[in-house]
């Protein structure tokens, strides 16, 4: 159980200046395992996931991916873009970023980008309307209906993504992602927003991707429901530290992840968790 | 025009609203116009100041401002909210959507015909080149403004650069039109691939202003570099244009000669209204084609959030470069045709204002819209001419024209965008989703 981790995270520290926003955090992502980071607000999560993802570089620490080849990478090594064409590893945004003035069909072509890219011909070959492009590109809206079925929105394939409502916004953009053929999908808290009925789809989503499509998942939440329903592993923050890991249930029972959601200063958590055991 | 509804006229404002208001136009008015039209400075006869004052002239004006006011407000109520769609009964709005689909063929087959209709009008031809060089131009620029959302006002540069490539190839060492055509793209992208690394990194009025600055430079270089430019008195005698090798010439090996009919100056000018035809229909479709590319795509959602394309691992810098790049290509082409046709260049020709008139034509037609900006250069530069008998008063006329179109159509004349894949059905997506880009 231990040894296969997709995600190694050693040491992770990340520095704005004076304030410290992650410290010295260890966790590791298991393969085709659903991983959840929480913690309370300002806890430092998307900051690690800015991290893993290029869009901050880390002040120290290592990042190592291993795909399923076997073939590992160094996530602080890579920077921009690079994370999510060579190492694969895809997000989506806390606050929905999708491209609102193009279509749900658009957006997922978008994704697809660097496949596209390289059937045109950097271009050349999707110019002149090359047979082995045309292919290429119905097999791109191919995946594109593909993700948009599962997701319920194929009768709303044509319309502009600004124009969705919320909640198929944010399974929009899970299936953008998932377009990238991603190994790692990191989602930033994916259920903030949802009703009820709209957070059970999302889980029921989330398992399919995992169980279906292999792709191990890295999640922040803040809906324990949705956590402690899909999480195999979960990782709890605070002040940019980790506190406590292990599975849901264990979470859930931890005195220390308790102090830490209602605000008990320290000594009394202490107090609590000693007490406890 | 149908009334307006009950509920406006309980929200209209009252008298006293009016009544303020039209003070405070009143009041604008009397500052602005005080010294220009109260005070009257001449030069005396023996070089002194003379002045007098016009105040009854001044009263009038503010009288006239303080009561257009009125009248204005008063419309407005009577008129009701502009720009509701729900005036419009949906047989004028299907019988319209027609119209704005038959519009682009037709233009097009007109303006395929208009050398023979227009034959042995020399002005309207040239008038017709002249406005396919700024629908090229358009075309052009909307590959970076429109699509990419990056704001170009240094787009002269390329226009010049493809300008003085063909002027001097073809002067120098005697190359033709149409080996030199290839080669003023090709050198214009290359400096638009060199501007666009040092402002990569910059978005918005920074990105403006880098390339105003860039533009200016290439003039100011080709104003100062006399030994190969020539400076100020530009470059002459630059070769006209052959079919094939064979000039159009009233000489003995001319096309006139060769074909056995009667030379006239004219055939020339039909020939170059088709090669600027036919070049700006090469950049509509190369463009056409480019939106339905993965490049394309990715310019427009560049130009949609910048943040989420380099998630979906997206080179946001070599997509970047290849906008300005096609963009930067596409003015090249037209600065040759324009060297061409000109038969002189100068660095006057290559000024600000050019840069100007096409970013107003690509904002104006609706950025990202490729009818909408060939619209706007035949209103620009064809309304231009239109309105020339009104002698002083043209660009007041053309000002007006251009602000009250921007408060009906804020997002250009075609402001809503087409998709560039869909599976069912390709329905436009409104303007107000579209992002305009950070730059």
């Amino acid at each position: 159980m231990s040894g296969d981790h997709i995600l190694s995270v050693d040491r992770l520290s990340m520095r704005f200046g004076g304030i410290v926003a992650v410290n010295d955090l260890s966790f590791n992502a298991e393969r085709r395992k659903i991983t959840a980071l929480i913690g309370p607000n300002g806890a430092g999560k998307t900051t690690v996931f800015n991290c893993i993802t290029g869009f901050y570089k880390p002040t120290s620490g290592a990042m190592r991916l291993v795909h399923d080849d076997g073939h590992a990478i160094r996530l602080e090594r890579l920077n921009d873009f690079r994370i999510s064409k060579l190492a694969r590893v895809a997000r989506t945004f806390q606050n929905i970023r999708l491209f609102p003035g193009m279509t749900a069909l658009e957006n997922l072509m978008v994704a697809q980008h660097n496949a596209l890219m390289r059937a045109s011909g950097l271009t050349f070959l999707g110019l002149i309307g090359a047979p082995s492009w045309r292919n290429a590109e119905q097999a791109a809206i191919d995946l594109a209906r593909t993700w948009l079925d599962r997701i319920g929105l194929l009768d709303r394939a044509d319309e502009a993504a600004g124009n969705l409502p919320y909640g198929d916004q944010r399974r929009l953009e899970i299936a953008r992602a998932m377009c990238t053929k991603p190994a790692l999908l990191c989602l930033d808290e994916p259920a903030a927003g949802l009703n009820a009925r709209e957070s059970a789809a999302l889980s029921e989503l989330l398992l399919s991707i995992r169980t279906d499509h292999g792709t191990s998942i890295l999640l922040i939440e803040h809906d324990m429901s949705v956590v402690m329903e899909i999480s195999d592993h979960v990782v709890v923050m605070d002040h940019g530290v980790k506190i406590a890991e292990g599975t849901p249930q264990q979470i859930r029972d931890d005195p220390k992840v308790i102090a830490a959601y209602l605000g008990t200063d320290e000594e009394e958590a202490i107090a609590v968790m000693e007490s406890g055991t | 025009m149908s009334a307006p509804p009950a509920a406006q006229t309980s929200r209209a404002p009252g008298a006293a609203f009016i009544f303020k208001k039209a003070l405070i136009s009143a009041l604008v008015a009397l500052v602005l116009f005080s010294l220009m039209i109260g005070v009257r400075t001449e030069a005396g006869p023996q070089g002194q100041l003379i002045y007098w004052t016009r105040f009854g002239d001044l009263a009038a004006m503010v009288a006239t401002v303080f009561g257009g006011s009125i009248v204005f407000e008063l419309l407005r109520q009577w008129w009701g909210p502009v720009g509701t769609i729900r005036v419009v009964p949906p047989a004028v709005q299907s019988t319209l959507s027609l119209a704005g689909r038959l519009i682009a063929p037709v233009l097009l087959v007109f303006t395929f015909l208009v050398p023979v209709i227009f034959y042995n009008e020399r002005y309207i031809l040239d008038l017709g080149i002249l406005v396919l060089t700024y629908v090229m131009l358009g075309w052009g620029l909307n590959v970076v403004v429109g699509l990419a959302g990056l704001l170009d006002l240094g787009y002269v540069a390329f226009y010049a650069v493809g300008a003085y490539s063909y002027a001097l190839l073809a002067t120098n060492f005697g190359l033709s039109f149409w080996i030199c055509l290839p080669l003023a793209g090709i050198l214009a992208a290359f400096w638009g691939v060199l501007l666009g690394f040092p402002v990569l990194r910059l978005r918005g009025d920074y990105l403006a202003i880098v390339t105003l600055a860039f533009g200016e430079i290439i003039r100011l270089v080709l104003l100062n570099w006399q030994s190969v430019t020539g400076g100020p008195n530009g470059v002459t005698g630059i070769p006209r244009p052959t079919l094939f090798g064979i000039p159009l010439s009233a000489g003995d090996d001319g096309l006139a000669a060769i074909l056995g009919i009667e030379y006239s100056p004219t055939h020339r000018i039909v020939f170059l209204f088709y090669i600027i035809l036919a070049l700006a229909l090469l950049t509509n479709w190369v463009t056409i084609r480019l939106r339905r590319l993965p490049i394309g795509r990715a310019w427009e959602a560049l130009r949609e959030d910048e943040v989420a394309c380099r998630a979906l691992g997206i080179n946001t810098t070599t997509t970047k470069l290849t906008a300005f790049a096609t963009g930067a290509m596409f003015g090249g082409f037209a600065g040759a045709f324009f060297a061409t046709r000109q038969g002189f260049i100068s660095p006057e020709s290559f000024t600000f204002h050019e840069s100007a008139l096409v970013l107003a034509i690509v904002v104006l037609g609706g950025m990202g819209s490729q009818l909408g900006v060939a619209l706007a250069a035949l209103a620009m530069i064809g309304g231009f001419e239109l309105f020339r008998g009104l002698d002083q008063y043209r660009m007041l006329v053309f000002g007006m024209a251009m602000v009250l179109l921007m408060i009906w159509r804020p997002r250009g004349l075609i402001g809503h965008r087409a998709p560039t894949v869909f599976l069912k059905h390709n329905q436009a997506i409104s303007s107000d989703l579209v992002k305009e880009g950070h730059g």
